[in-house]
Formats: C-alpha cells, structure tokens, sequence
C-alpha cells in the first residue's frame, strides 16, 4: 500500500499540535481554517495533511487544550469552531519554549559543524 | 489528576459515540467543500476540483478511524474486535468447534489432574511444620513397617535424644453402645501428647492432659468435625458428654479442627486416650502400635533413624526372647501419607500436559490453515485501510477468545472429571486419604486453570500473527506467497501428526488391554454364586456372648429368624467373607505324615453347615456338615480343591486327620472336597483352604451371607433390624450386597479406575491425533492450491487428486500406526502386573486399534482431499 502521506514532505515531528495551538491562540477557528492559516503563513511550505489535522483536534479536545462549538461561517455554512482554553494557552508557552530550546541546540550544532 | 479528567472527557464522548460521528462526518464534508471552492476560484474545473478535494483528502476510512481511536477508550476497539472475533467465530462453525472442543478437553485433563496433585502433593499437610514429622515403626522377620509393642514405645520415647517428642496411636475402632443398639465406630487410640506432637489444637474444648493416658485418669476421647456434625449435630454442649467406647464410659472433651485429617489412622470419628491396661500393653511381643515423631530442630532425618536404630539394637540385647530381628524403621510423615500415590500423580500430570500441549500445537495448526485461507481478506482489509498492528491485534483477539472459552468451559468440564474420579474410588478407600475430600475449584487450581488459558491464548495469538508480519500484506493479494516458513511447518506438523498417532495407539491398546482385563476379572469363576448375595459383619461381643454355647445359640436363632423374612432363601455364617484380603490363615499339620517345619499355611473358614450351598459352590466329594456337628461330636473339616491338589495329589483325603495350628493340635477328619471359593481378591492365585464347622469352635466375630430371591440390597435393613432384635448387644457392620464387595474390592477398583483413566486418555490421543492429521492435510492442500489447479488444468482426473491426498495423509497414517503398535509392546509390559487373564500380545486389540486408527485417519483426510479434488483450476490459477 502506498500511503498518501508520503507524496509531501511532513512536518517536523511533534510539532503539529503547537501550530495548531498558536494558530488558534489568534482566535477561534474552524478545522479548514486552520489548515488555509498555516499554509498561508508558511508561504505555502507547510502543508497540513487533513489526515493528521482531524485527529489532532481530536487529541487537542480530549487533552483539554480546545474547545469546540458548531457556529455560523461569513458565508452562512454551519462549521465547528475550535478555541484556545486556559490549559491551551499554557502548554502552548511550554512547547514553544521547548521548540525554541530544541531550535537554539539544533543551531549549535550545526554552526559548530 | 490529568488522567482522570482525560478519561471523563472520553466518557463524554463515548455516550455521544453517535453524535461524534455525525459531527466528524459534517466537518469533513465541510472542509472539502471549502477546499472545492478554493480551487475552483484558482480556476479548476468543478468536477476537477471535487476529485482534486477527495484526493487531497486521502483515506476517509483511515481518517476517521484515526479519529475515533483518539477518542475513544482502551476496551472499545476491543470490545469491537471481540465481537468481530466471534463473528467469525461463529461464521465458521466447524473450525471453531473443533478447535475449541480440542482444547476444552486438554485443558480440563490437565486441570483435573493437577487438582489431585495439588491435593495430595502441594497443599501441605493439616500439622505444624509437617516436614520436621517422623512416623516410625518395628521391622520384623516379615517386612518393614510393623506394630511397635507398648514396652519398646516407653524405651524409644524415653532414651532418644533427637525426637521434640514421640507418640503413638492405634488404629483399632470400637464398638460404641448406644440407644439403637452397639455400633462399630471408626476409631483410633492415641497417647495423651499425639496432638501436640502434630502441632494440632482442638477448636472447641480442649486435648488430652500430659497424664491423661495413665490408668487411673477418667477416660476421654476428641472428635473428629466430621463425627461432631454427623453424630452431634455440630452442638456446642457436645464437651462434658459421655459415650460407651468398648464398654468404658468415655467423655468428650474436644473437637478436632474440620480440615484435620491423619491418613494413617482414617477413617476416625472418635480419638481415645491410649491405656496402659491392656494385656498386650504390658507385652514387648505384642505390637499394636504405631509411632510419631517431630525432630528436634537441627536435627536431621539420618541423625534421628540412626538414633533410634541404635536404641532397638539395644533392646534387641536386653530382651533377646521378645525383640530378636526387631529394628526400628523411620519415615517422614509426608512420604508415608502421599509417597505411593506420588509418582503416579506426578506420571497422570505429564500425560496430561503432554496431550494439552499437543492439543494447543493442533489448535495452532488449524489457526494457521485458516489464516492461509483468510490472505485475501487480510490483505484486502489492509488495503482499505487498516493498520498491521490493528490486523495483528484482531487475530490475537480471536486467540484469545479461543483460550477462553476453552479455559471456561474445560474448568467446568474438569469440575465433572474430579468428581467422576472421585467416584471411581471406592468409599473405603477414599476414606483412607483424607487430603483427596478437599478436591475442587480450589483457588491453586482456578490459578493453574488461568495459567494455562492464558498460555494457550499467547500461543494462538502469536502463530497467525508471527505469520501477517513476516508475509507482506501486499503479497496475499497475489496469491502467491509460499514462503519457507510454510514448508517448515508442514515438516514438524507431519512429524507432529506421527507422535500423536504412536501416541494414539499406545494408549488405545493399553485402554483396551485394562479394559478386557477389568472384564475378565469382573467373570471369573469365583466358585460362588454373586448375584442375589447379601452379606453383613456381625460383631458379637459382652456378656451374653461369651460361651461356645451361648454363640451357637446366636448362630441357630440368626438362622432361624432371618429365614423367615420374606425373600431370604437362606443363611450361613462365616469367620471371614470370602473375596476379602486373604487373612486367617493357620497352619495345616497331617496327621501320620512327617513333619520337617515346613510352613503349610492355608486360609480357615469356620463355617455353619448350609455355607456352600448358601454360597451355592460346588461339592466335589464327600459329604457337607451336619447341622449338629458341634463340639460334642468328633471334628471334622471340608477343604477344598487346591489344598487337596497341594497335599493330598494322588490321593484322597477324604477320611484324612489333620490338624491345625501349633497351640491345640486337636485332630479333624477330612469329610469333604469343595470347588475353589475365591477368599481372597478376584486376581489371586487359588490358595488352600480348610472349612471347620462354625459350631465347632464359634468365632465371636464373623460374617453373615444371605441367598435372597429379591433384590439383595432391599433386606439389608430389615435384616438388621432382626438382628437388633435378636441381640442389642450385637454390632452389624459393612451391611452390603456382594455385587458391591465385588465392585469395591481393592482389584476391581485398580482395573476400573486404570481401565477408564487410560481409557479417557486414549480417547483424547485419538481425537488429537484426528485433529492434528486433518489440520496438516488441510494446511498442506492449501499451501498446494496452485500445483493442484494446475494438474487439474493439465487433464488430471479428480480421482486422482484424491489419491494425491489420501496418500500424503496415508504415509503418515501407516507411520503413526506401525511405531504406534512397535512401541505398544515395550509400554504393555509396563502394565503387564496390572492385566489379568489377558496376554500383552492380544491379536483383537492390537488389531482393532489398528482398524479404529485408519478409518479414523481416513475420515480427517477425506474432507481436506475433498476440497482439493473440488479446486476450479481457473480460479486457482487467475492469480497467477
């Protein structure tokens, strides 16, 4: 079986959950949205496969870090909307901070070499 | 803290399984549609775009399993799964009843037998520290474990120096006098520190006082719990009350806790206090007793038998009349109790993890043909999506479920087998080990029933599983994976399929062996008629019986009133019932022969006149009793045909003296010659035996048979209430018909219960054997599905096929049955003691296993060739 996956280059590892949450940290958002926002912001480098989007919600609201509510878009079209909690906001500073770490210790080494 | 609020929102989820669903489903459709949009505004053609979405989209399946595995909690794929399992389970009724009857059926083997093991060899004993206890006895000129005398006891207990302490008991019973007439109590007499000695404290009142087996100390006695709720009602005011033990007014002053038993001494409802007082006590030549020991710490088992050697080696010196050839003898309490019973157990217990383990290979063996056949689907399910660990994970849940309910239903099954075997232990001897009235679901055998599911449950799951991983996927779609793996496991089935055959046959010629040596025994010619044969043990014993005359009186009025009870046809008194042990025996001197201290002991029956044809044997010659040949006329003697044979060939003894014993050689004339009655048990050898007349010198002690026109078994209780009429001083015991003294004797028993033990074996070895054959036919047709399509393809007729099949599974039919009979010889004569009557070379048998065998290995090929002949040879080659 060849997996759809493989036709695109992933994301680095882990860190799917913290562009969802910074996205979201901007405002309330529903799933495609979130999927156009990360294009657009990364100029189109990452792509967030719809495949690990939906679950990652999933996870998000089962770990308590989203909320979720069906609402109205612009254009009038029923779609569930996710938000930033609390504990969302929170474990976003960790993970950014821990992507940051994790960056500054990737740039030693590879100025080093 | 997190978890918990993590699981609360799964919950939520879960009660909203639906609604979540339907959401995701919105959602999805949702973002397609706005992707759609997307790209037609960048200028895609609709239809274009709405595939471009899809694609985009990747496996909706997949996603939403993803999703929904997130959500969702451990046991709800699961749960899932399972019934998934079952489905298929039930989908395929055949495999699924084979596999788990197979498997029930080992299981339950091996859990009813480790329950006797866990009995008899595992739960420890009902004593303090029960390793550090010794039971000793005197070794005399006739074999190793006998009677220590009450002299020797005090010696042994006084000059050791490696024994805490040493007590003694004496397993006699009593008669106990009660309002409904005296009664044979099972009963034993201990010495006053028995119980403390085996670290046992009574659970109501109190034990015996250090002194209190001193002649003068009031007589007391303990119970037993089972006496105390049987004959007391389970009462607490049973302390204080007296009973009549032996004509001595005893008091009770104690009960035993209910999962005390001591094998050596059982059955023993009542617990008297040893007495000093007994002729035989003062003796060192009489030997009643029997000697317990805890060792000194420290001390160990050789120490403490070369102590005691040491202490009968020297009375041996000083009493050289009464202790010449005595030696003491030791062994640990364990080993007495349960070392015979020990290597047969622990050889039941490897049969029967043997056939469990065959049992499960062949259950893995049909996993596997089934996990061949189900490639496609397999291969297809993960095509649409689903995720070699879940497709593993699926086959391990059908493994599992497999295991269990084949562990469910073999432990009920092994709870019917217990009882069954307990059965076949008659009541006797089940008496005689206590430790087996604990047998049952107990919690050591539940553990070892999970233990062995859960084994057989890993073992299921793994086989197929170990089977997806190494096969790609990919390859089932083709058909055309025959991997190595495949060959090596069509060898070692094969070999498989071989051992159980020789398995299968060893143990079906041994069953058949035991069985028509069980009944051959159960029709030998006993010289008696059996049927229509009541038989009781009357003991006779007080003050109104104490003259020869007042016993004769007893012997006529039992004669004369039991006659008259309605379907009595006759009555006839005897020292000893014949099929018994073989005992009494004296020595037969002849009168004008010379005598060179020879030993001639024969077996004595003292017997009323009408005996044998009560007994309805046979005369040979001479002349039967009369019925007032009592002491006041000459002696005179019946024997029978073997002691005629033995001392008087070639000639007649009829009008022979003879005399018996040393102590009173009065002579007695030989006046007759009866067939061979069976005294002893139905597989002895005939022995010599000589039948004075009852009157003549009346036994207090003796046996009673009644011939009876209708059922036996219904005059026993009327019998005895005559008899309680004639004497209340009378105790009847062991009231029961022949037929069941036949069928509880210690012969029959062995042969019924070795008969029907490797009877069940031999029936689960064949059934394995035809499993274990179909599953490696089966297995091998499928992995050859391609080649036989294309034989097909090339002309060959089906009946050829067939014979391709048929074959395959005869080579290992006819191997399995040949090494089978080979190695049937060498095993019969194992067993050779136990048959009787029937050679180890039995044609019949060896012969019909060899007939049982093929047809049922033909039957397990049939259906595999079956379908080999039914191949479409297109579809078998479409895949190609």
């Amino acid at each position: 079986m060849v997996s759809s996956m493989a036709k695109r280059p992933d994301l680095i590892p882990g860190t799917l959950d913290m562009l969802i949450l910074k996205t979201l940290s901007r405002g309330s958002m529903h799933g495609y949205g979130i999927a156009l926002s990360i294009k657009r912001l990364s100029e189109e480098v990452l792509t967030v496969e719809e495949g690990s989007l939906y679950p990652a919600l999933q996870r998000l609201l089962v770990q308590g870090w989203v909320r979720a509510e069906w609402k109205m878009t612009e254009t009038n079209r029923r779609a569930r909307f996710y938000t930033l909690t609390a504990a969302g906001r929170k474990q976003l500073g960790v993970e950014l901070s821990q992507f940051e770490q994790m960056l500054a210790a990737i740039g030693r080494v590879l100025q080093d070499a | 803290m997190d978890w918990l609020a993590r699981t609360f929102r799964k919950f939520r989820f879960l009660a909203g399984r639906e609604t979540f669903n339907r959401e995701l489903e919105e959602e999805m459709t949702f973002h397609r549609a706005q992707a759609e949009k997307e790209l037609i505004a960048d200028g895609m053609s609709p239809e274009e775009a709405h595939f471009a979405a899809q694609r985009q989209f990747g496996n909706d399946a997949r996603l939403r399993d993803h999703s929904q595995r997130i959500t969702s909690l451990w046991f709800e794929t699961s749960m899932q799964d399972m019934r998934f399992a079952i489905r298929q389970l039930r989908k395929n009724p055949g495999f699924a009843v084979t596999a788990i009857v197979i498997l029930t059926l080992g299981i339950a083997a091996s859990i009813a037998i480790f329950s006797f093991v866990d009995a008899a060899l595992i739960k420890p004993l009902p004593y303090k520290n029960p390793s550090r206890l010794a039971i000793l006895f005197e070794t005399t000129r006739l074999g190793p474990r006998f009677h220590l005398s009450y002299p020797d006891y005090l010696d042994w207990k006084r000059d050791n120096t490696v024994f805490e302490s040493l007590d003694v008991f004496d397993p006699n019973g009593f008669i106990m006098r009660s309002p409904a007439g005296p009664q044979d109590v099972d009963g034993s007499s201990v010495s006053a520190g028995f119980f403390r000695t085996l670290g046992v404290t009574p659970i109501l009142g109190r034990d015996f006082h250090p002194d209190e087996d001193q002649p003068a100390a009031p007589r007391s006695a303990l119970i037993s719990y089972a006496a105390w709720q049987r004959r007391f009602g389970g009462r607490n005011d049973v302390i204080g009350q007296s009973v009549n033990l032996d004509g001595n007014p005893t008091t009770i002053i104690g009960v035993l806790p209910r999962d005390f038993h001591f094998a050596p001494a059982e059955p023993v409802d009542f617990w008297a206090s040893e007495r000093s007082t007994g002729g035989c006590e003062k003796r060192r030549s009489c030997h009643n007793l029997f000697g317990i020991a805890r060792l000194k710490p420290g001390v160990t088992f050789a120490a403490a038998f070369a102590d005691i050697k040491t202490i009968a080696q020297n009375l041996e010196r000083q009493y050289p009349e009464s202790n010449r050839d005595q030696h003491a003898f030791m062994m640990f309490l364990t080993d007495f109790i349960v070392g015979d019973i020990r290597p047969i157990l622990l050889v039941l217990l490897s049969g029967a993890a043997l056939l469990l383990l065959i049992a499960a290979v062949n259950v893995s063996s049909l996993l596997l043909v089934r996990s061949e056949r189900r490639k496609r689907e397999i291969a297809v399910r993960g095509a649409l999506g689903a995720s070699r660990a879940r497709l593993i994970r699926q086959f391990i849940t059908e493994g599992v479920v497999l295991a269990l309910s084949a562990g469910v239903l073999g432990t009920a099954l092994a709870y019917v087998i217990m009882q069954l075997f307990l059965r076949l232990i008659p009541t006797d001897m089940l008496a005689s080990m206590p430790y087996l009235h604990q047998i049952g679901l107990t919690f050591r055998v539940l553990v070892f029933a999970a233990l062995i599911t859960l084994a057989a449950g890993v073992l299921f799951s793994l086989l197929p599983a170990v089977r997806i991983s190494l096969s790609d996927l990919r390859e089932g779609l083709s058909e055309n994976s025959r991997s190595s793996s495949g060959t090596v496991w069509r060898h070692f089935g094969a070999n498989l399929v071989v051992t159980e055959l020789t398995l299968a046959v060893v143990l079906l010629v041994g069953a058949g062996l035991l069985g028509k040596s069980f009944y051959r025994l159960l029709h030998v010619d006993t010289g008696l008629q059996i049927d229509h044969l009541a038989i009781m043990q009357i003991a006779a014993s007080g003050d109104s019986y104490k003259s020869d005359q007042q016993l004769i009186n007893l012997e006529r009025e039992l004669q004369a009133r039991l006659s008259t009870l309605p379907g009595v046809k006759s009555v006839a008194l005897t020292g000893h019932l014949p099929l018994g042990d073989g005992d009494g025996t004296t020595e037969l001197r002849i009168i004008g022969r010379a005598y060179h201290g020879e030993n001639n002991e024969v077996a004595i029956r003292k017997v009323s006149a009408n005996y044998f044809s009560t007994l309805q044997a046979r005369l040979v010659r001479g002349r039967y009793f009369a019925d007032d040949e009592d002491e006041s006329r000459p002696k005179v003697a019946i024997i029978n045909q073997q002691l005629a044979r033995q001392y008087f060939a070639g000639q007649n003894p009829l009008g022979m003296q003879v005399s018996l014993g040393t102590d009173d050689p009065k002579p007695m004339q030989v006046i007759g010659v009866i067939n061979d009655i069976q005294e002893g048990q139905l597989d002895a050898a005939p022995r010599a035996a000589i039948y004075p007349p009852f009157n003549q010198d009346p036994p207090s002690y003796f046996g009673l048979v009644m011939r009876t026109s209708q059922r036996e078994d219904s005059l026993l209780s009327s019998a005895e209430d005559v008899i309680h009429r004639i004497g209340p001083a009378l105790a009847v015991s062991y009231a029961v018909t022949m037929k069941q003294r036949v069928h509880d004797s210690p012969s029959a028993s062995l042969h019924r219960s070795s008969a029907w033990l490797v009877g069940g074996f031999a029936a689960l070895a064949l059934l394995l054997s035809v499993v274990g054959l179909y599953g490696v036919i089966a297995y091998s047709v499928s992995q050859r599905t391609r080649e036989i399509g294309v034989r097909i393809a090339l002309g060959a007729p089906r009946s050829s096929v067939y014979r391709l099949i048929l074959g395959e599974a005869g080579r290992l039919a006819i191997a399995g049955i040949g090494a089978g009979l080979l190695c049937s010889l060498a095993a019969t004569m194992l067993i050779r003691k136990l048959l009787f009557d029937v050679q180890v070379w039995d044609v019949t048998i060896l012969a019909s296993v060899g007939l049982v065998l093929a047809a049922a290995g033909l039957l397990a090929s049939y259906f595999p060739a079956r379908r080999a002949a039914s191949i479409n040879p297109t579809e078998a080659l479409h895949t190609e």
